[in-house]
């Protein structure tokens, strides 16, 4: 059932739970109760909303930022890691295999904010080696849904 | 001039669902519920293989019964699913679409006079092909006691002397009816008994919601002989204009149908049968989760007929669910007619799939779960007004 409730979730965290219950074919009570469980264990993190910025007068720049930096003795890459991300405007940070540590995503105003968190904050760490900044230029798909999509039923109205 | 018809094709009535069909179309700002095709798009990983064909230059004819590498899946898939083994060399065609294998199934097995059984309701071109194929269609109206589900009693009841070809159609466009293991028992006696062939349309096969998988009636002892499946990709990886099906089958039946599909249309196209071979490989992870969908959508429907205390069985395949409206003494037609002029949404009067269809409706729910909110919400209110009025 966990793995039914949180597919249904991750695509509307809105959903109505006595409608989920039903359309799982569950009790409405244990469906609420196991999503009780699910936040209580940490599997269920947050709600949060996909919204398109550019669509918005609201002003935002967004960027990925490749990092390299040195791991610590005994503590690998976990405590530069939280040094990261315990920046607000660090919008999460992965640990990656290959060229780079850690990638980073953030979110500000404008250009020249998100290069002065790199140059001030991110490049003047000790462990941190160097940085790479991409900027993200247009989302065509966030979160597994196509931002501009826009849906027409093509099928004839009736077929037998 | 003389005549330029065929009088017995211009004799064949035309489908029911046309005269809904030029109706709702008409109306721009209806909701129909009415459309036999999944909502899904093609999975992506399919669609790209049929274009990573076209790139690479594949746009010739396949051989008659279609690629090899195709045949071979889907005898693979059936040895998956049913545990029964065609050959994909002398036993397996590949199609233009379920319709055309029924078509050539029928043309390449009856002779004049020939009775072939149609359980109803059911899809609409049985009739018509046994027609034109020279037979002579017996109607075997299904009861919705029997949740539609065709009995041993029934089938012995309508054969004759004549009788060649039953047509089992489970699950079931428009009931959502299925067949279990045990129904199908009972009536593989009876079909052994008299002698009779089977035409088993498949096409929902992928789409069941019981606890079961779907059974063809090809894997029961002493059936696989006397049974033509008729199966193919558009309910189950949601390929509809794709139209791609194959048939499988006795080696002696499936070459003369192998033969008049060379005269009539070559072989199924190409690029269709490119992607079908990705679609039959990887697909099963779609599949699920398409059939998690409907069963969802399924679910919530049979809750809010509950609800508004509308009976229907519940149906446990395809993509329908048959509610019956006799409570409100109208013909299915004039229930379809007054709800598309009143609230806005159209469905099937369960008449256009045979006579025995009157007193229900066909609702389909190939549609995204807000959008059927909407339609079920109206026929709540729709619902509610003819009782209140009674």
């Amino acid at each position: 059932m966990r793995e039914k409730i949180l597919k249904a979730i991750e695509k509307n965290s809105r959903i109505d739970l006595k409608e989920l219950a039903i359309m799982l074919g569950e009790d409405e009570i244990k469906v609420v109760n196991e999503i009780a469980a699910m936040e209580a264990e940490g599997i269920i993190c947050g709600y949060h909303t996909l919204i398109d910025w550019d669509k918005t007068d609201i002003e935002k720049v967004s960027a990925l930022i490749e990092v390299r930096v040195t791991p610590q003795r005994g503590q690998g890459f976990d405590s530069i890691a939280e040094r990261i991300y315990k920046y607000p405007e660090v919008n999460s940070v992965y640990l990656i295999s290959g060229g780079y540590d850690l990638l980073v995503s953030l979110e500000g105003k404008t250009l020249k904010e998100v290069s002065k968190f790199v140059s001030d904050k991110l490049s003047t760490l000790d462990t941190v080696l160097s940085t790479a900044t991409h900027f993200i230029l247009k989302k065509y798909k966030d979160h597994g849904s196509i931002l501009d999509k826009k849906i027409v039923d093509e099928r004839l109205k009736m077929t037998p | 001039m003389r005549n330029p018809l065929s009088d017995k094709i211009v004799e064949i009535k035309p489908s029911g669902i046309r005269k809904f069909f030029d109706i709702v179309s008409e109306m721009k700002d209806a909701i129909s519920l009415g459309v036999g095709e999944p909502d899904f798009d093609t999975p992506w990983h399919i669609r790209d293989e049929g274009i990573y064909s076209l790139e690479k230059g594949k746009t010739f004819y396949t051989s008659n019964a279609g690629l090899k590498e195709l045949r071979q899946e889907i005898c693979n898939y059936y040895y998956r699913k049913q545990g029964v083994s065609y050959n994909p060399i002398t036993e397996t065609l590949v199609t233009v679409g379920g319709s055309e294998g029924i078509d050539m199934c029928l043309r390449s097995m009856l002779n004049p006079g020939e009775e072939v059984i149609i359980p109803t309701p059911c899809y609409v071109s049985y009739e018509p092909c046994t027609v034109m194929a020279g037979g002579v269609p017996v109607i075997l109206p299904l009861k919705n006691e029997n949740q539609f589900r065709l009995t041993a009693e029934e089938l012995e009841s309508a054969i004759t002397d004549k009788t060649k070809i039953l047509i089992l159609a489970f699950p079931n466009n428009p009931t959502g009816a299925i067949m279990d293991k045990e129904d199908l028992e009972a009536i593989a006696e009876v079909i052994i008994k008299h002698d009779i062939f089977v035409l088993s349309d498949e096409i929902y096969s992928e789409l069941t919601y019981s606890e079961k998988p779907h059974v063809s009636i090809c894997s029961l002892p002493g059936m696989r002989e006397r049974t033509i499946v008729i199966n193919g990709f558009s309910k189950a990886y949601a390929m509809t204009g794709w139209r791609l099906g194959y048939a499988l089958g006795p080696a002696e039946i499936i070459k003369q149908m192998t033969k008049l599909h060379q005269f009539a249309i070559m072989c199924a196209p190409t690029t269709s049968q490119y992607a079908a071979v990705e679609a039959i490989k990887n697909g099963d992870e779609d599949v699920a989760e398409m059939r998690e969908a409907y069963n969802q959508r399924r679910r919530y429907l049979m809750h809010e007929f509950e609800e508004m205390g509308l009976p229907c069985f519940e149906p446990f395949g395809a993509f329908y669910v048959f509610p019956c409206i006799k409570e409100f003494g109208m013909t299915s037609e004039e229930f379809a007619l007054k709800f598309l002029e009143d609230e806005k949404v159209a469905v099937v009067p369960g008449t256009a799939f045979g006579d025995c269809g009157e007193g229900f409706l066909r609702i389909s729910y190939a549609y995204s779960i807000d959008d059927l909110k909407v339609a079920i919400g109206r026929l709540k209110n729709f619902v509610e007004k003819l009782r209140e009025a009674k």
